[in-house]
């Protein structure tokens, strides 16, 4: 007879379950990777996923937790996927090794394990690496068609398990700079932006490549809007923030300030606006809350890309705005059943 | 065409009502026994009126309701009461409660009845009449009937009907308005005049047709306006709260009373059981329980209260790897303690249950607070803010988060993809606030009667001390006065006699020398000295230690 209470029905859902579909929803993006910028991609999300599950079993064993049903739970799995996206496909494999199992280990169960992290692993992760190794994480793969030669799947492999490039091959010459670094450097030369973007790297709204995969997020997700994983709050407020900055400053000068839409279609802000800033665990609960947070993060992302020493605003953002977390639950509290104002029959008294 | 309202969220499990609306409701034969508790309302226990070896008549009072918030309790059937005992019924504690046994004798026997002309009699006889019949909520809450029909400050401008019957598995009331749609009618005109109520509406959700067909028919023959409304399925749109705002727009707030903003709301079955007692004088004696889930011909039944839940199941074919009983539905119903419980005024359904049919949860993942359960929450609460604030015993944030204005309704815990026991957590909160209050309240009664207790005792002392002070004065008073005549007065003689007296005392007292340090011995003396020696040095030594700090 125990633990046989009420309500004894469930719906047929889990954690688990929740963290797949983020999962499948990350697939378009990761498609349109490898058919931009090769498979190498493919190998830094094993990677990840090995170290996130090998870290994530570690420390449930030290935690004295119960190790099968929270490897089964996707989520350091997904841990794993997002910073393996956050960082240069080409890097080194010790850097995912590393930034996976810094993520898990610190950002995620010394603050308690799932659920309980303040901030987002897979951000803190980036955070680690971009600071720690800043050279190793600007080495972004130039896509296809753009380089002066294009390595083979398996010299690629070769460059990230050995650091050696084959014979004649130069690593500037297989790889570049993000979109969104490139255009800083050449805005500090006092270049005007319909030069730079002028320039090959440059596709039809951002970079070439990188604007295919970030419409890929898009895709995926819209998956997850339909399929109520999210809700639309974080995603709507936080490109409808950077798309409004981002046009007012296009508007008042275009010669320095780039369009609202590549902006989206840069660095992390799809991926960030639909898989990152969505994390329910760092997020706000309540609706208003979300929006503020959402409104407060595209701020942030846009201020550290136009102003900042970093190439992309968004995990910094996404870190700065996890820590109002609390405060922005606690003051955005919703009335509740009868205790709203203009409904008749609210009788609340104070 | 009525607008209707919505309530925040909700959820949509799984109806599984066709099961027992295919048989109409059966009658249930006279069981072996009755076991018939003495507390099937809200409220105090009704007082017992028979004894072990009293003969019975059906629809005779054995309990008598108690002070104001009490309900009558009656034989369900003729026979003989065998005993009064403590028994475990169906209630969510598991505890035992007084119970009458009763042994039918299968004459069915009834009391003289007598109806009520509720047009011509006053509402307080109505009210009377419904308290002595025991007519309490048959929708499970068995709140009091007469005490809501009253319309308190404000007028009652709407009745609400419930009919909505939002739980899954549940179907006692849709197979009612089906069959006797006329008599809930008629029931409900009752409570409208008492209430002096302009219109009744009654709400049945749109997965029941026949109800509602049933129920138009019904009710386009009363002279009342009345309304019977299809309104959406979505659990918990049958709680009373939900259904007046989904019927009216009114939200009523936890702790308001819902006539204070001019709505009332009753069951459908409830309404029945006022028409049977007023119409006919036939005191609450049975009610139409479903009984589904895991058994061979789930249907309803109209049962004797009293009956014991085995003998019911029974008689629908209960499969043979049932584990529980659950009295109500799946949704907020409660495990029954026991398969011999019987059958309460409470009980709108049994279900079987079996591990196939309701597994049990997997364990509980952590709160990844994906506010699905806030979705879902009719209350508009928080519900993973009260989670954390429960688990972690921070009752008093909880209650600041509206901790009591959560009505269990279970949406929460349904949708939780961690398969969290969040009403589990709200329902301990609850209890360790409810026992905290009572806990504070003893205190406050402990400290009371402390300070009053220090008040006498202070308050006795200066009373003393002013007797005292009035009698000097009055002595210094009388002195000065003599002073003043010169003539020594009997005053004088007394402060004599009390001179001599005190001077005896004092004799005495030197005279009185502790015995035993008279006539010592020489070794004894010279002991004494020594230890007056060291007493002398150890107090030097103490006085040095004190000062040496200030050197």
């Amino acid at each position: 007879m125990a633990a046989f209470f009420s309500p004894f029905i469930s719906k047929p859902d889990s954690v688990a379950q929740i963290m797949l579909k983020v999962l499948l929803a990350l697939l378009p993006g990761i498609a349109m990777y490898v058919w931009y910028f090769g498979p190498a991609i493919l190998v830094s999300l094993t990677l990840a996923s090995i170290t996130a599950l090998a870290t994530e079993a570690a420390m449930l064993k030290l935690r004295n937790r119960p190790v099968a049903p929270f490897l089964k739970d996707n989520s350091a799995l997904l841990t794993g996927w997002l910073l393996a996206l956050s960082i240069p496909p080409l890097a080194p494999w010790w850097l995912v090794v590393v930034g996976t199992a810094f993520c898990i280990a610190v950002a995620k169960h010394l603050y308690g394990g799932l659920g309980n992290n303040p901030f987002n692993p897979a951000m803190i992760g980036y955070a680690v690496l971009i600071i720690s190794f800043p050279v190793q994480m600007t080495h972004w793969l130039t896509p296809h068609g753009l380089g002066t030669t294009e390595l083979t799947f398996a010299d690629q492999l070769a460059y990230i398990f050995s650091s050696t490039l084959p014979e004649g091959v130069k690593l500037d010459a297989i790889t570049m700079a993000t979109p969104l670094d490139n255009l800083k450097t050449h805005l500090h030369l006092d270049e005007h932006v319909s030069d730079i973007l002028n320039m090959p790297i440059y596709g039809r709204l951002a970079g070439q490549g990188s604007e295919m995969v970030a419409w890929g997020f898009l895709l995926g997700g819209a998956y997850l809007l339909a399929s109520r994983i999210i809700s639309w709050h974080i995603p709507a407020v936080y490109l409808g923030t950077l798309f409004a900055i981002a046009g007012v400053f296009h508007l008042v000068d275009p010669a320095h300030y780039v369009t609202p839409l590549f902006h989206w279609f840069s660095g992390a802000a799809m991926i960030g606006a639909f898989f990152i800033l969505t994390d329910p665990i760092t997020s706000p609960t309540t609706h208003k809350g979300k929006l503020v947070f959402a409104a407060g993060a595209g701020l942030l992302t846009y201020l550290i890309r136009v102003y900042g020493g970093f190439p992309d605003g968004m995990a910094f953002a996404t870190l700065l705005m996890n820590i109002c977390v609390p405060l922005i639950d606690t003051y955005t509290q919703p009335p509740v059943f009868g205790k709203k104002d203009g409904v008749s029959g609210n009788k609340e008294k104070h | 065409m009525r607008t209707l309202h919505q309530f925040h969220g909700g959820v949509h499990p799984p109806t599984n009502k066709a099961q027992s609306t295919r048989t109409p409701i059966a009658v249930a034969p006279l069981p072996s026994k009755l076991v018939i508790p003495f507390h099937q309302h809200v409220g105090n226990i009704a007082k017992p009126l028979v004894q072990a070896g009293d003969r019975v008549l059906k629809g005779q009072m054995i309990g008598r309701p108690q002070d104001g918030l009490s309900s009558a309790v009656h034989a369900s059937t003729s026979g003989t009461v065998v005993s009064i005992e403590m028994d475990v019924v169906a209630h969510a504690s598991g505890l035992p409660d007084l119970c009458a046994i009763i042994v039918p004798d299968g004459k069915d026997e009834w009391v003289p009845l007598q109806g009520l002309d509720y047009r011509s009699a006053s509402a307080d006889e109505v009210r009377s009449a419904l308290r002595m019949a025991g007519v309490v909520g048959l929708g499970g809450a068995t709140f009091p009937s007469d005490l809501k029909l009253r319309s308190g400050k404000s007028k009652v401008k709407t009745l609400v009907l419930n009919g909505a019957e939002c739980e899954p598995y549940i179907t006692c009331d849709d197979m009612l308005m089906r069959e006797r749609a006329a008599e809930i009618i008629r029931g409900a005109e009752i409570m409208r005049h008492v209430l002096g109520a302009e219109e009744v509406l009654i709400g049945i959700e749109d997965n029941k047709p026949e109800a509602i067909a049933a129920m138009q028919q019904a009710a386009a023959t009363s002279t009342d306006h009345m309304e019977v409304i299809a309104v959406p399925t979505l659990y918990p749109g049958g709680g009373a709260k939900q259904l007046i705002r989904v019927l009216t727009g009114i939200e009523v707030a936890a702790g308001v009373r819902s006539t204070e903003l001019g709505v009332q709301c009753f069951n459908v079955a409830t309404a029945l059981s006022t028409y049977r007692a007023i119409q006919l004088g036939e005191p609450l004696l049975s009610r139409i329980v479903t009984v589904t889930g895991n058994i061979s011909d789930a249907q309803n039944f109209e049962v004797l209260i009293g009956t014991p839940v085995n003998e019911l199941v029974a008689l629908a074919g209960v499969l043979p790897d049932t584990r529980h009983y659950i009295m109500g539905g799946p949704m907020m119903g409660i495990p029954l303690p026991a398969a011999t419980v019987s059958v309460v005024k409470a009980t709108n359904c049994i279900i079987a249950a079996s591990d196939k049919l309701f597994p049990p949860a997997p364990p509980a993942m952590p709160c990844i607070r994906c506010t699905r359960c806030a979705d879902v929450c009719p209350a508009e609460l928080q519900p993973q803010d009260l989670y954390w604030f429960a688990k972690a015993k921070e009752f008093g944030k909880a209650q600041d988060y509206h901790l009591f204005d959560c009505i269990e309704c279970g949406a929460c815990s349904y949708v939780c993809p961690s398969h969290i026991p969040l009403v589990q957590y709200y329902r301990f909160a609850k209890s360790e606030i409810w026992a905290r209050e009572n806990d504070k309240k003893a205190a406050d009664i402990a400290r009371e009667r402390h300070d009053y207790r220090q008040y006498r005792i202070e308050r006795e002392k200066q009373e003393k001390a002013e007797k005292l002070a009035a009698k000097e004065k009055a002595a210094l008073a009388a002195k000065e006065a003599q002073t003043a005549d010169g003539t020594p007065a009997a005053d004088n003689a007394a402060q004599q006699k009390i001179q001599e007296a005190l001077a005896l005392a004092k004799q005495q007292a030197a005279a009185a020398k502790p015995q035993n340090t008279e006539q010592l011995t020489p070794q004894q003396q010279a002991e004494i000295a020594d230890i007056e020696a060291r007493r002398a040095r150890i107090h030097e030594i103490a006085q040095s230690h004190v000062e040496h700090p200030k050197e």
